[in-house]
């Protein structure tokens, strides 16, 4: 198998594909967003209830391939109860990650999702690896503290 | 058949397991080898020049269309009309057609089997005019049905589009009764998107039935940019025209432009020549081949890949059965998702493509979100669907899929 494919598919993101955390749907969100990937069909539903600016809880739900629902379910681990400054940071951190873009800031804040860098290598997968993220953004800017 | 060195691009990579040619078909040598020497002893604007050098232009260009006719069973190749490919083909009909003849409270139908691009066309003329914009549903297997066809029908369908061929999962549309249907019932022209009929079987427009009929040139062992559509004479002589400019005019008064004759009068500006030149060079080639056994090669490929995948835990196969198909098996691998499938692929030299296959309306009939699929033709062997295999099964591994 070539090295590209298998440092794409590590255990942990498809421990993540196979066992999502936070799936599902939150009463009373404060925030609901629905995302699409036109190009392939992929679909995520993000729910957000927040704490002034900081996340307070989060659920995601939809379908889509192992990349875009491990990041989900990584993104939603690591946002939980953080500010909107500290999360703004990290999603850039991460679309760097993505793009290939050296940003030189410490990767360790990305915890688990360091775990999807492989997917760099794979141009045609990285708008399946930002799709949450997408979805988190609009659930955001969507909402003033 | 051994054909694989024909094709520069495989010859290239000869790891490469190319199973995409529903998408595009790669290039034999002879058709890159008719767009180089266009250039190199023809090319000057066609219809434009009075010197030698733009009338050897002129000349190219007219064979070639009289050669793609022939390959495609038009007698009277004036009716070949170039286009982009078969998206400008059906929008072509769509804008010219659909215009002049189509008014408020008339029926467009269409079918939950099209390719977008023979659907969103129809769709938008329908909300334009004011027309009923409907759909023809499928059978469980994914045939058209016929029966909700002729139900569906009255004298106020003006139009129906279908695809000869379904690029996303490979059901062959039986034409003749679907004209005979609708010609009893309406008098609705019938638009066939055959994009994915004549790079694979013997095509005759005159003896098909139906009234337009588009298709890609870069799907056949052609270049990219250029297609066509056929139409009947009466019909393309009295509708207007698609594009005006250079090419299409008779005569340009200060107040009104008469139009020049078929098939100019629907190709506007400079014509893509060399592409033309190259697409006969493509049908020649496919001709040596001889088109009977193209399909036959394609259905002996299938009949393997059939049988090598269904036999593998968790397969679903989509569409009608193997012999009732084109050269396209569409599927998916119990809860890995297509992309992810295709990736793995990819990493072992073989290329398929996973998406809606730009047919939405079916993928959501057929509850899916995307499939993955293979297509063949005439440079494909059993080594690539052994390759598909392998993935599929490597695939399996990587996502550990224990039956639940
Ligand atoms: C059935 C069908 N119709 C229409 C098209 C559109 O063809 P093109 O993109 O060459 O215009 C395709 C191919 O993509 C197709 O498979």
């Amino acid at each position: 198998m070539s090295a590209e494919v298998s440092a794409l598919y590590q255990e942990m993101i498809l421990d993540h594909y196979r066992r999502p955390r936070n799936k599902g749907t939150l009463e009373n969100a404060d925030a609901s967003v629905e995302m699409k990937n036109p190009l392939c069909g992929d679909e995520i539903g993000l729910q957000v209830t927040f704490d002034g600016d900081a996340v307070r809880d989060l659920r995601f739900s939809g379908r889509g391939c192992s990349i875009s629902l491990a990041s989900a379910s990584m993104m939603t681990q690591l946002v939980k109860g953080k500010g909107r400054d500290e999360i703004d940071a990290i999603r850039s951190q991460f679309r760097d990650l993505m793009l290939g873009v050296a940003s030189g800031a410490d990767e360790s804040r990305l915890g688990a999702l360091r775990a999807l860098s492989g997917v760099a290598r794979f141009p045609a997968r990285v708008k399946c690896a930002l799709l949450a993220w997408n979805a988190l953004e609009s659930a955001l800017n969507g909402h003033t503290p | 058949m051994k054909l694989r060195t024909d094709f520069p691009l495989l010859a290239n990579y000869p790891g490469l397991h190319y199973l995409d040619s529903a998408a595009t078909s790669q290039k034999p040598q002879v058709v890159l080898d008719a767009l180089r020497d266009f250039y190199e002893t023809a090319n000057a604007n066609p219809h434009r020049g009075a010197y030698s050098l733009s009338v050897r232009a002129t000349e190219c260009y007219h064979q070639a269309r009289v050669r793609i006719a022939q390959f495609l069973g038009v007698r009277d190749s004036d009716c070949l009309i170039f286009t982009r490919g078969t998206t400008e083909g059906l929008n072509l009909v769509a804008e010219s057609w659909g215009f002049a003849n189509v008014s408020s409270g008339d029926e467009i139908v269409v079918t939950a089997l099209d390719h977008h691009a023979n659907f969103v066309p129809w769709q938008v003329l329908a909300m334009r005019k004011g027309a009923k914009f409907r759909i023809c549903e499928l059978t469980p297997d994914g045939k058209i049905d016929l029966d909700f066809l002729s139900a569906m029908l009255n004298k106020r369908t003006k139009v129906v589009a279908f695809n000869h061929v379904s690029n996303a999962i490979g059901t062959i549309n039986p034409v003749a009764e679907i004209g005979r249907l609708v010609r009893e019932k309406t008098d609705a022209i019938l638009v066939c998107d055959g994009a994915q009929s004549a790079p694979h079987f013997p095509v005759s427009f005159d003896s098909l039935g139906v009234d337009f009929y588009a298709f890609s040139g870069h799907k056949m062992l052609g270049p990219m940019g250029i297609g066509g559509l056929i139409g009947k004479r009466e019909m393309l002589e009295e509708i207007p025209p698609y594009q005006t400019g250079g090419d299409m005019i008779e005569f340009v008064h200060d107040d009104r432009t008469t139009w020049n004759v078929l098939p100019h009068k629907f190709e506007a500006g400079t014509p893509n020549a060399a592409n033309a030149v190259g697409l006969a060079a493509a049908v020649d080639y496919l001709d040596g081949i001889g088109m009977d056994r193209v399909i036959a090669h394609e259905r002996s490929l299938m009949s393997i890949a059939q049988k090598q995948l269904a036999a593998i835990d968790g397969i679903q196969i989509y569409g009608p059965p193997a012999a009732e198909r084109s050269g396209v098996i569409s599927f998916t691998m119990s809860d890995v998702h297509p992309h992810d499938l295709a990736t793995i692929l990819d990493g072992e030299g073989v290329c398929i493509r996973a998406g809606h296959h730009c047919a939405q309306p079916l993928m959501r009939r057929l509850d899916v979100p995307a499939t993955a699929r293979a297509s063949f033709y005439v440079y494909n062997d059993e080594s690539d669907i052994d390759a598909l295999v392998a993935g599929i099964i490597k695939a399996r591994e990587i996502f550990a899929y224990v039956e639940t």
